[in-house]
């Protein structure tokens, strides 16, 4: 599904992301784990198309994604807040991400339907703005739109930040859902190991740019984790 | 303690993004501000004479003091509108170990050295100067002297105490009109009265104390509220509104743009920036009553198209020329999102089309000063929707300016860049000159006609000329993400 190959990103001389060789294929749900600076969000971002790589180049789904904007219409992503248009109600905010996607407003109510337990009643129906949100809240609303229109592909950069115990359950749930019948590929990145453990089959860590270690993830890997970053 | 706050202030001045960006910008408000010294300073020193040589049977000290009155409301009203008490920066000192009153001492004498209060010495001090120079009484002119500058303080923390609702703003513009009506119908010399007590200070300097007294009430006033508001759930909280839904559906019949179109119906409604800019909307469009109500203007008729343009074409300007900087705080989930770019844009152009037609619509009745006059402004709008559109959306792409969409827009440079100072000149001035040489050269239709022309050129190339500028948008996709990442 989703093929990087020679990938490296510099700013000047440092080198901040070097990729010789990554495959990650349809359905599998993908960690990335690191410490600050590691290169995580670099990733995501050139995945995104966001920032432009200096040599190499992620193949999303066959299209390579800074030559083609195709991959749009399958990839679902929140990354951080300014991802949010915080002047917007998460309501209308919904519809314009719904729109965007193809979706009319019964299959956007039909949609948001399903994560009322996850919005435990704190997002819809407030009469709030996004911006007057707190931080986890806003974060539910970006998850949930980018799983909107069924997209193949979702990434998600530090989804468990942030939210309060329940929600982390519950997100994982969703997560689990979404990768059982192996048809969306889910990205994640994170700062906890247990919870990457717990929903990712593969665990990749970065350091300093470069991947370290590709883990398929089993009852020892978080030890395996732990000991790694125990230094 | 004072030293670290200095310290504080020192580099938050200087290591602002703002400062160390954008030189241009700087020196262009630096200008700015010399321009007022130096106008205040011109109207100091020269005023007593002016005021001699226009009512030589009056005192000048005497005339100004009747008009004081009015200078002070005025000043209120100003303040009223532009100042704040800068609270928010505040924050991090909290928890640190510094008492609070230190703090709250700290932010009100700061605030004594506003741009506001430093203006006004400009006019006073020079005018005292010339006033000993011409023979008044020295202790006499440094009580009045003292009296003005304890006035302005006093009018600067005043202002923080009332500054909290719209009805003391309502007293005091009531209290300018009122005041200026009842002059006007000689019912009652309001200004007068309370000039003559400027005077009384004059023969009585030591009146002045009074003034001393008033300024530490209201600066013991303002101790007491701030002490008790430095709190996170008080002052330094940020209040959160409560959401209007309104019924965007009209927009729905602009079919794959309306998503967009109702998104920037929304932007504009629901932010400071864009909210406060509303009103130069409105001052937009009555640009003309400055003008052709004089009859020096009449004559100039390449002066209707400078008019023309600039009313029907507010909204254009004001808007248009940070497009896309408006979608700056949330430009990457955009650039993620499944849609052509060119569907973005062409939302935007279609938002200031509507308002162009809207606006010259509205500007019918300038049909008032002649049909000469309106068919001009039909031209210049036919020009606005196919020329300057096109030209602002271009310059759009050279937008590296994140605009903070929670901050006021009079005076807020935020977002401006050289080029967005380029870009307004030619909108306005070349049409203009165009004109000027066509209705010298040939004839007044004939110079309506090629302005309307070069409109119904662009109309006609429109998605030619979109497909240009969306290709350039996209080749400078990756500057703005990382241009617009940056704070300010």
């Amino acid at each position: 599904m989703i093929q990087t190959t020679q990938l490296s990103k510099k700013y000047g001389k440092t080198e901040v992301l070097h990729i010789d060789s990554l495959e990650i294929p349809t359905g599998q749900s993908f960690g990335l784990v690191g410490n600050n600076g590691a290169g995580k969000t670099t990733y995501f971002n050139i995945l995104l198309d966001l920032v432009r790589p200096t040599t190499g180049a992620i193949v999303n789904n066959n299209i390579q994604v800074n030559t083609s904007e195709d991959w749009k219409t399958f990839t679902g992503s929140f990354i951080d807040e300014s991802f949010l248009i915080g002047y917007l109600t998460p309501e209308e905010y919904f519809e314009f991400i719904g729109d965007l996607r193809g979706m009319n407003k019964a299959d956007i109510a039909k949609y948001l339907h399903q994560f009322d337990e996850f919005f435990n009643g704190e997002i819809t129906g407030k009469k709030k703005y996004l911006r007057d949100l707190s931080k986890g809240n806003q974060k539910k609303a970006g998850i949930v739109a980018a799983m909107m229109g069924t997209p193949k592909v979702i990434v998600l950069d530090e989804p468990f930040a942030n939210l309060d115990p329940t929600t982390q359950i519950r997100l994982k749930m969703i997560i689990k859902e979404l990768t059982r019948d192996k048809q969306v590929t889910v990205l994640i990145s994170s700062h906890d190991l247990t919870h990457v453990t717990e929903v990712c089959e593969r665990i990749v860590v970065l350091d300093k740019g470069n991947v370290v270690k590709d883990i398929q993830t089993s009852t020892e890997t978080l030890k395996e984790l732990e000991s790694y970053f125990s230094v | 303690m004072i030293s670290h706050f200095l310290k504080l202030e020192w580099k938050q001045y200087f290591r602002s993004a703002n400062w160390q960006k954008s030189v241009f910008l700087n020196i262009l408000l630096i200008l700015f501000a010399l321009y007022f010294a130096a106008s205040f300073l011109i109207i100091g020193i020269g005023g007593f004479y002016i005021l001699e040589e226009q009512f030589p049977d009056k005192d000048p000290l005497i005339l100004v003091n009747s008009f004081l009155l009015f200078a002070i409301v005025g000043d209120l009203i100003f303040r009223y509108i532009m100042q704040k008490l800068p609270v928010m920066n505040i924050k991090p000192l909290l928890t640190l170990n510094i008492p609070r009153n230190k703090i709250v001492h700290f932010i009100l004498v700061k605030s004594s050295f506003s741009f506001f209060n430093i203006m006004g010495l400009f006019f006073y001090i020079p005018f005292s100067v010339v006033l000993i120079n011409e023979g008044y009484e020295f202790v006499g002119v440094l009580g009045w002297l003292a009296t003005m500058i304890l006035l302005i303080q006093s009018a600067n923390f005043l202002n923080f105490l009332i500054n909290k609702n719209n009805i003391s703003l309502g007293g005091l513009v009531t209290l300018l009109i009122g005041g200026f009506l009842v002059q006007q119908y000689e019912v009652f010399n309001l200004a007068g009265f309370v000039g003559e007590g400027f005077d009384f200070i004059c023969q009585n300097p030591i009146t002045a104390i009074a003034f001393l007294a008033l300024l530490i009430v209201l600066y013991v006033l303002n101790y007491k509220q701030l002490r008790n508001e430095v709190y996170l759930d008080a002052l330094i909280s940020e209040k959160t509104k409560e959401a209007n839904a309104s019924d965007l559906s009209f927009a729905d019949k602009l079919g794959d743009l309306a998503p967009f179109i109702k998104n920037d119906l929304r932007l504009m409604w629901r932010n400071k920036r864009t909210k406060s800019s509303t009103w130069m909307i409105l001052m937009g469009l009555g640009y003309g009553l400055f003008f052709y109500p004089q009859p020096m203007y009449a004559k100039m008729e390449f002066m209707y198209v400078l008019v023309g343009i600039f009313s029907t074409g507010t909204f254009l300007i004001n808007f248009g020329q940070f497009i896309p900087a408006w979608d700056s705080g949330y430009y990457k989930m955009l650039m993620s999102q499944n849609f052509k770019y060119h569907r973005y844009l062409e939302s935007k152009f279609t938002m200031m089309t509507i308002s162009v037609v809207a606006l010259f619509v509205l500007g019918i009745p300038y049909i008032y000063f002649g049909w000469k006059v309106l068919l001009v402004h039909f031209a210049a709008m036919i020009y606005n929707v196919g020329v300057n559109t096109h030209v602002i959306l271009y310059g759009g792409t050279f937008n590296r300016k994140k605009i903070n969409l929670d901050e006021k827009a009079a005076l807020n440079l935020q977002g401006t860049g050289a080029v967005q100072w380029l870009i307004g000149l030619p909108l306005m001035l070349l049409p203009m000159g165009l004109f000027a040489l066509v209705n010298w050269l040939v004839s007044f239709e004939i110079a309506v006609v090629v302005i309307a022309g070069l409109g119904f050129i662009g109309i006609a190339f429109h998605q030619k000329i979109m497909a240009f500028i969306t290709k350039k948008y996209i080749t400078n996709k990756y500057v703005m993400i990382h241009a617009f990442n940056q704070e300010n």
